[in-house]
C-alpha cells in the first residue's frame, strides 16, 4: 500500500481552490460523457435496425422458404431456412460446449485447487477466450470440413468451441462463490466427492451457470466468421444438421449487407432485427435467471 | 455412487467397504471426466495450431520470408501479406486510441462518482453493445454510418489540405469504408470487454485508500489520480491489451466496413484490408496455394492474438497478486 502511495503523484493541495474544483468538475463532466458517446452509436444501431426491420417482417418473411436470390425484392420467400438454421446449430453448440464447459470449471474449482495443472488449464482457457472466431473457422475446416464436408455439425463445433472457455471462465467464478461450509457438511455425512459436488455444490451455483452460460449461447448466435467455412450458406432449409450445407441468420445477413440491391437490404435489416431479437430474448432470460436463482453473489 | 447403501450403519453411504481407502467407481469416474474436460482447452489450443499450420505449411515453405512482402496477387500466385498485417495493427490501433478513454471513464463513473443503485443500468447498457452482434455492426456500418461519415472526412481532408503531418494522415478520402471507418466500429465492439475489465481492477482499490486521500483533502479527481490510478494501473494495461487481441480477430464487421483493397498507406480514410477480412472474404473461393495463404494469414492471426493474451493475462494476474500480497 504505501508502495502505490509512493508511486503514484500525489495531488498538488498548493494549487488554488477554484482551479482544483473546476478541474474536478470537468473530469466528471469528461465521464458522464463517455458515457454518452457508447449510448449514441448502440442507440443509433438499435432504431435503424428496428425501424428498418420492422417494415420487412411478416408471417411469410419469418416462415417463408427458400430464401430468394439477391437480386429479388423483399417479400419473395422468406429466411425460414436461416432461423432453422440458427436454433439448430446454436442448439447442437450449446448441448456440446456447455456440459463440457460446466465439467471443467469443476475440475478447475473441485479438483484441481492450487495445482500447476489447474493454473495452466485456468490460464490457457482465459487465453482462448480471445482466439479470434475465424481461426476457429479455419480449425474446424482443416480438420473437419475437409474430411467429412460441409454440414450443420461442423458449424456447431466451430462454435462450441468458442463457447467452451466463456462456460469455463463463468461457471468457475459462479463455483467460487459457493462456501466451503456446504461442502464440508456434505462431507460430514459420508458422501463422495462426486456426490457432493453434483448433489450439493452445482445445485447452489446453478443460476449463476446457468445465466453464464446463456450469454455464451445469444454471443455464438451471433458468430458469422466460424460459419462462413463450415455450413456454407444455402438457400434451402435444411432439417438434417448433421449432414449437408446449411445457413444461418448471420451469414444471411453477411451475403446481403454489401449487395446493392434494395431486396438484399431488406432482407439483411430484417434478418437482424431478428438475430437481434433472438440474442436480447436469451439475455433477458439470463438476466431473470441471475435475479431469480442467484444464491451467492459477491 | 456405484455401490449401493447397505443397511449396515457402520459403513457410511458411498464409500466402497469399511475397510477399504479406495475410492468407488464413480467417484473416481467422474473426477477423470472432469479432468478429460479441463485438459479439452489445452487438447484444442494444440490441435488449432497443428491443424491450421499444416493446411499452410506450403505457404510458408514456398514464400519463407516474402510472406512479410506486400505483393497480394493471386491471379499469378504472390501472396505477401504486409498489406494485411500492416491494416490489422492500424485498425486495431485506431479502436484502442478511441476506445480505451471511453472505457476507463465508464470504469471511473461507474466506480467512483454514481451510486450502486445507477451503476447496474449503466452496466447493461454497455453489457448490450456486446449483445449486438457483430455482422450487425458490419450491416450498419456499411449502409448507415460509412455513407454518413464519407462527409465528414470529407470536410476534415479539405480542412487540413497543405498541412504537413496531418494532411498524410486524412488526406484523401475516397469512399466511406476505410481503415478509420473499420477502426470506429472495432472501437464499438471492444468498448464493453475493455469497461468491465477496468471496472473490476478499479474495484479492487482499497475503501481506505480512497478515504485516505479524500481526508487529505483531495478533490474527486485528485483522489482518482492519486489513489485509484496508481493502484489500477497495471490491471488496466491488461484490459488495453485484451481490448487490442479483440480488435485484431474481429472479422465480419472488419470485413464488411474496412473497403477490401489491399494497400499500405499513410491515409487513414482511404480503403484499406486486414487479416481476418480478407480471409473471410476470399477463403470461399481460394483453393491450392491461395487457399495455404489464407489459412497462414490465419495461423499468424492466432499466433499474433495469443502472444498479446498471454502477455494481457500475465499482466492482469501479476497485479492482481500484488494486490494481494500488499
Amino acid at each position: 500500500m504505501t508502495a502505490t502511495a509512493v508511486s503514484g503523484q500525489a495531488p498538488d493541495l498548493r494549487e488554488p481552490k477554484g482551479w482544483r474544483s473546476t478541474k474536478n468538475r470537468i473530469m466528471t463532466v469528461l465521464m458522464v460523457t463517455s458515457f454518452v458517446l457508447v449510448i449514441i452509436p448502440l442507440g443509433f444501431v438499435l432504431f435503424t435496425v428496428i425501424a428498418k426491420g420492422a417494415s420487412i417482417i411478416s408471417w411469410q418473411f419469418l416462415t417463408g422458404s427458400p430464401i430468394p436470390p439477391n437480386v429479388l425484392p423483399a417479400g419473395i420467400g422468406g429466411m425460414w431456412p436461416a432461423i432453422l438454421g440458427t436454433i439448430e446449430i446454436t442448439a447442437l453448440a450449446t448441448v456440446m460446449a456447455v456440459p463440457l464447459g460446466i465439467l471443467g470449471a469443476i475440475y478447475l474449482n473441485e479438483y484441481g485447487g492450487k495445482g500447476w495443472l489447474a493454473a495452466l488449464i485456468g490460464f490457457m482457457s482465459d487465453v482462448m477466450t480471445g482466439v479470434p472466431s475465424i481461426v476457429m473457422g479455419l480449425f474446424i475446416f482443416s480438420i473437419w470440413v475437409l474430411h467429412f464436408g460441409y454440414s450443420g455439425l461442423a458449424g456447431a463445433f466451430a462454435l462450441g468451441c468458442l463457447m467452451l472457455p466463456v462456460v469455463i471462465r463463468s461457471s468457475y467464478e459462479m463455483l467460487r462463490l459457493v462456501p466451503d461450509s456446504l461442502r464440508e457438511g456434505a462431507y460430514a455425512l459420508g458422501a463422495t466427492k462426486a456426490r457432493v459436488t453434483v448433489t450439493v455444490v452445482l445445485p447452489a451455483a446453478i443460476g449463476g451457470i446457468v445465466s453464464g452460460s446463456l450469454l455464451a449461447v445469444a454471443r455464438a448466435a451471433g458468430e458469422t466468421a466460424p460459419l462462413l467455412f463450415t455450413i456454407l450458406t444455402v438457400t434451402e432449409a435444411n432439417t438434417n444438421v448433421f449432414s449437408g450445407a446449411n445457413t444461418s441468420l448471420p451469414s444471411q445477413i453477411f451475403s446481403n449487407a454489401s449487395q446493392p440491391y434494395t431486396g438484399a437490404q431488406d432482407r439483411g435489416w430484417g434478418a437482424a432485427l431478428t438475430l437481434i431479437v433472438i440474442c436480447f430474448v436469451l439475455m433477458i432470460v439470463a438476466r431473470f435467471v441471475t435475479a431469480r436463482f442467484t444464491r451467492y453473489s459477491r | 455412487m456405484s455401490t449401493a447403501v447397505k443397511a449396515d450403519p457402520a459403513v457410511p453411504a458411498g464409500s466402497a467397504s469399511p475397510l477399504s481407502t479406495r475410492r468407488p467407481l464413480g467417484d473416481r469416474g467422474f473426477q477423470i471426466l472432469a479432468l478429460a474436460s479441463g485438459l479439452l482447452v489445452l487438447v484444442i489450443l494444440v490441435l488449432i495450431a497443428v491443424s491450421t499450420s499444416q493446411q499452410a505449411s506450403s505457404w510458408f515453405s514456398a514464400e519463407g520470408l516474402k510472406i512479410f512482402t506486400n505483393n497480394w496477387d493471386p491471379a499469378t500466385n504472390q501472396f505477401g501479406a504486409l498489406a494485411f498485417i500492416y491494416g490489422t495493427a492500424i485498425t486495431a490501433v485506431i479502436a484502442i486510441i478511441m476506445a480505451v478513454p471511453v472505457s476507463v471513464g465508464i470504469a471511473l463513473l461507474l466506480n467512483e462518482v454514481v451510486p450502486y443503485r445507477w451503476s447496474r443500468p449503466i452496466v447493461y447498457v454497455v453489457d448490450l453493445l456486446a449483445v449486438v452482434p457483430s455482422v450487425v455492426w458490419g450491416l450498419w456500418g456499411i449502409l448507415v454510418f460509412a455513407p454518413w461519415i464519407q462527409h465528414i472526412y470529407a470536410s476534415i481532408a479539405s480542412g487540413v489540405k497543405g498541412v504537413p503531418v496531418l494532411d498524410a494522415l486524412f488526406g484523401s478520402p475516397t469512399s466511406g469504408a476505410s481503415f478509420f471507418t473499420a477502426g470506429i466500429i472495432l472501437a464499438f465492439m471492444i468498448t464493453p470487454i475493455v469497461t468491465s475489465l477496468s471496472r473490476e481492477v478499479i474495484a479492487t482499490v482499497p475503501q481506505i485508500d480512497r478515504e485516505g486521500a479524500y481526508a487529505l483533502g483531495a478533490t474527486r479527481w485528485e483522489m482518482i489520480t492519486g489513489a485509484v490510478w496508481p493502484h489500477s494501473q497495471g490491471g488496466v494495461v491488461g484490459a488495453v491489451l485484451l481490448g487490442l487481441g479483440r480488435a485484431m480477430g474481429e472479422t465480419i464487421a472488419a470485413a464488411l466496413v474496412i473497403g477490401a483493397s489491399p494497400v499500405i498507406t499513410s491515409h487513414l480514410f482511404a480503403p484499406g484490408y486486414n487479416m481476418p477480412a480478407v480471409i473471410a472474404n476470399q477463403f470461399g473461393e481460394a483453393s491450392g496455394e491461395f487457399r495455404a495463404a489464407l489459412m497462414g494469414l490465419g495461423v499468424l492471426l492466432f499466433v499474433f492474438t495469443i502472444i498479446i493474451n498471454v502477455l494481457a493475462r500475465g499482466v492482469v494476474e501479476r497485479s492482481a497478486r500484488r494486490k494481494r500480497g500488499a
